[in-house]
């Protein structure tokens, strides 16, 4: 999977769990930091080299979500894109997310994933919290596989 | 953490007091050798175990299997009891992938006699059980049919001639569990699980053709229908997308239930409620509607995988039909009456990655194991043995009658696959004798038994132990995966 260089602004990468996967994820702004998890929670399954560049039209989909905090919040957006993915085979790119006041809103364009190679069970809040560290937000999400 | 915090209790069994950490309520009690120990340090899991000791209402001791590894709030491999009803329930002690579970049937078939079709076999089993990532199965079930399973499990799959009767009287709660309700599902979970009854799924689970190698306890092993040399097959999945999306559903919704109730966890995957409030009720009958579509799905996949051996081995052998063995949970919260200091209490067990083991004479067990004991099945990893054995006095009294459920992974997905090479793997099982039909091999190279922790001890340590007895041991000789 595609691991940006530790001095970029933004990025992910894998990092090791005994029986599951975790992504540590970075960027400038709690925004940023959402979609780059959606990144790299695609790139852990492998859904991009199934990218169907032919389909047409994109669809599109709104996804509001309030949650308490930023973390939930996380969770929270993985989570759908999970069932965008699973239940109709949806895969968005780009990702751009607003958030203001702890409420998130996204208009998703995708086209279908013909495949992937890995499936996620589900998005954990094990030991997550979302941190600043110097300039950026970081944060290590834990995927239950 | 180093081994002077543990008391030992035997070779088998060690002991984290509760003073160990003041947010304990209750001690740690691990099912270990010393090696086995040492090296779950290597991880989180012992912290994990720790961790689940602070949940409220804990009726004694957390326990923790041979086979642990670290996972997500709760350790891989962790039982905890918390008092009926006003202790809490937690869905991330229970996991994502509820009644995650093993089915194995069992036959009078040589294989000797076989040998040359087991390719076939393979193949058949393969086209039968739908598997691999983001599959579908054959069934779209309406609304009125999803509420159905959810209620009745097994007995869904019986009314719909794909069980025998015997098949339930020999599943853990006999496939269906009381108090499921399916009004309390999302309608996302319920989308989810409409199109995936009746499919295997990816990852860990597996079908599995295997050999009984060795038999440890004759009068058991002849009540199972287990014989030396003959042909048994293991099924092993849960619930799909339909439990995860439950268990994902309220792990999101049980956040704020911390505040309501005044509860403080040191891991917000351990977000639990009281089993007597709203929220744990609702969660409860969530949970139970997801152990009985898991209940419902496994037994499909027999009822597949039947079909599969009836398309290869009719007429070419005399009696070609699996009878069911036993079919168990292991990632389930299960109320039931435990003894706690001399007096009989109800209690709900949360086994994660643990396998129910009830002793003899235990009410819920067909009349063929109540002299027996409850078979326990534990799948080894990929490749090496798998073990049948039944749960005994001991284990209902040292570990709220539960024992250990597979391997234990000890190296990292990320890890095997830089490692292993899924068709170097596959060469590797076809040279032993094992037919292997996988959908993905990197998949193939995440499983391979160098991942795992030698399911042998961990059997010698439940053994040891005394918390489980050996009945007998499988070998392979045809996997599939998707």
């Amino acid at each position: 999977m595609k691991e940006p260089p530790a001095h970029e602004k933004h990025g992910y990468e894998e990092i090791p769990h005994t029986a599951d996967w975790a992504l540590k994820v970075w960027a400038p702004d709690i925004s940023g930091l959402l979609e780059e998890a959606a990144r790299g929670m695609y790139a852990l399954m492998g859904v991009e080299r199934f990218y169907d560049l032919s389909a047409e039209p994109r669809q599109s989909r709104q996804v509001r979500l309030q949650a308490e905090d930023y973390e939930a919040l996380l969770v929270g957006f993985l989570g759908e894109l999970l069932y965008f993915l699973e239940e109709e085979r949806l895969f968005f790119d780009p990702i751009r997310v607003k958030i203001q006041d702890h409420t998130l809103e996204a208009r998703l364009e995708g086209r279908p994933a013909t495949g992937q190679n890995k499936e996620i069970k589900a998005v954990t809040y094990h030991n997550l919290a979302i941190e600043r560290v110097d300039d950026l937000l970081v944060a290590t999400v834990v995927f239950d596989v | 953490m180093d081994l002077k915090a543990f008391r030992r209790v035997s070779d088998y069994e060690w002991e984290i007091p509760q003073t160990y950490r003041h947010d304990m309520l209750a001690p740690v009690r691990i099912f270990a050798t010393r090696r086995l120990l040492e090296a779950a340090l290597d991880d989180r899991s012992v912290e994990q175990a720790i961790n689940a000791a602070t949940l409220p209402g804990l009726a004694g001791p957390v326990v923790v299997m041979p086979d642990v590894h670290q996972g997500y709030g709760f350790p891989i491999g962790g039982v905890a009891a918390t008092c009926f009803p006003e202790g809490v329930i937690s869905p991330g002690a229970i996991g994502y992938d509820i009644n995650c579970g093993v089915r194995l049937l069992a036959s009078s078939i040589e294989l000797e006699a076989v040998e040359n079709l087991l390719p076939d076999l393979a193949t058949a089993l393969d086209h039968y059980c739908p598997s691999g990532v983001g599959t579908k199965g054959s069934l779209r079930l309406t609304d009125p049919d999803l509420d159905q399973v959810c209620r009745m499990g097994s007995r869904w799959a019986l009314k719909h001639g794909q069980a025998f009767p015997e098949d339930l009287d020999r599943t853990e709660e006999n496939g269906e569990l009381a108090g499921a309700d399916p009004a309390v599902v999302s309608p996302r979970a319920k989308e989810r699980g409409r199109s995936q009854l009746g499919t295997l799924g990816s990852g860990n689970h597996f079908i599995e053709v295997d050999v009984v190698e060795q038999v440890f306890a004759p009068s058991a092993a002849q009540a199972m229908g287990l014989v030396a040399g003959c042909l048994a097959i293991q099924i092993h999945c849960g619930s799909r997308g339909f439990g995860h999306q439950i268990c994902t559903d309220y792990v999101q919704s049980f956040q704020g239930a911390l505040q309501r109730y005044g509860i403080r966890v040191p891991d917000r995957e351990l977000v639990c409620a009281p089993m007597d409030s709203p929220e744990g009720k609702n969660y409860l009958a969530a949970m139970r509607s997801a152990a009985n579509y898991a209940f419902a799905n496994r037994q499909i996949l027999a009822h597949a995988a039947r079909q599969a051996v009836e398309q290869v081995l009719a007429g070419k052998v005399s009696n070609w039909h699996f009878r069911q063995v036993y079919d168990i949970a292991h990632n389930m919260g299960k109320v039931e009456s435990h003894v706690v200091e001399g007096k009989k209490v109800k209690v709900c067990v949360h086994r994660k990655g643990a396998t129910r083991a009830f002793g003899p004479g235990s009410p819920g067990l067909p009349a063929e194991y109540q002299s027996t004991g409850q078979p326990v099945l534990v799948p080894g990893s990929m490749g090496t043995s798998s073990w049948v054995l039944v749960g005994t006095q001991e284990s209902m009294e040292r570990s709220w009658g539960s024992s250990c459920h597979g391997a234990g992974r000890v190296m990292s997905r990320s890890q095997a696959k830089k490692e292993v090479r899924g068709e170097q793997l596959r060469r590797d099982l076809e040279a032993d004798g094992i037919v292997v039909r996988a959908g993905s091999l990197p998949g193939l190279a995440e499983e391979a038994p160098q991942a795992y922790k030698d399911v042998d001890v961990v059997v010698e340590t439940v053994v040891g132990a005394g918390i489980a007895r050996k009945v007998a041991r499988l070998r392979p000789v045809a996997v599939i995966k998707g």
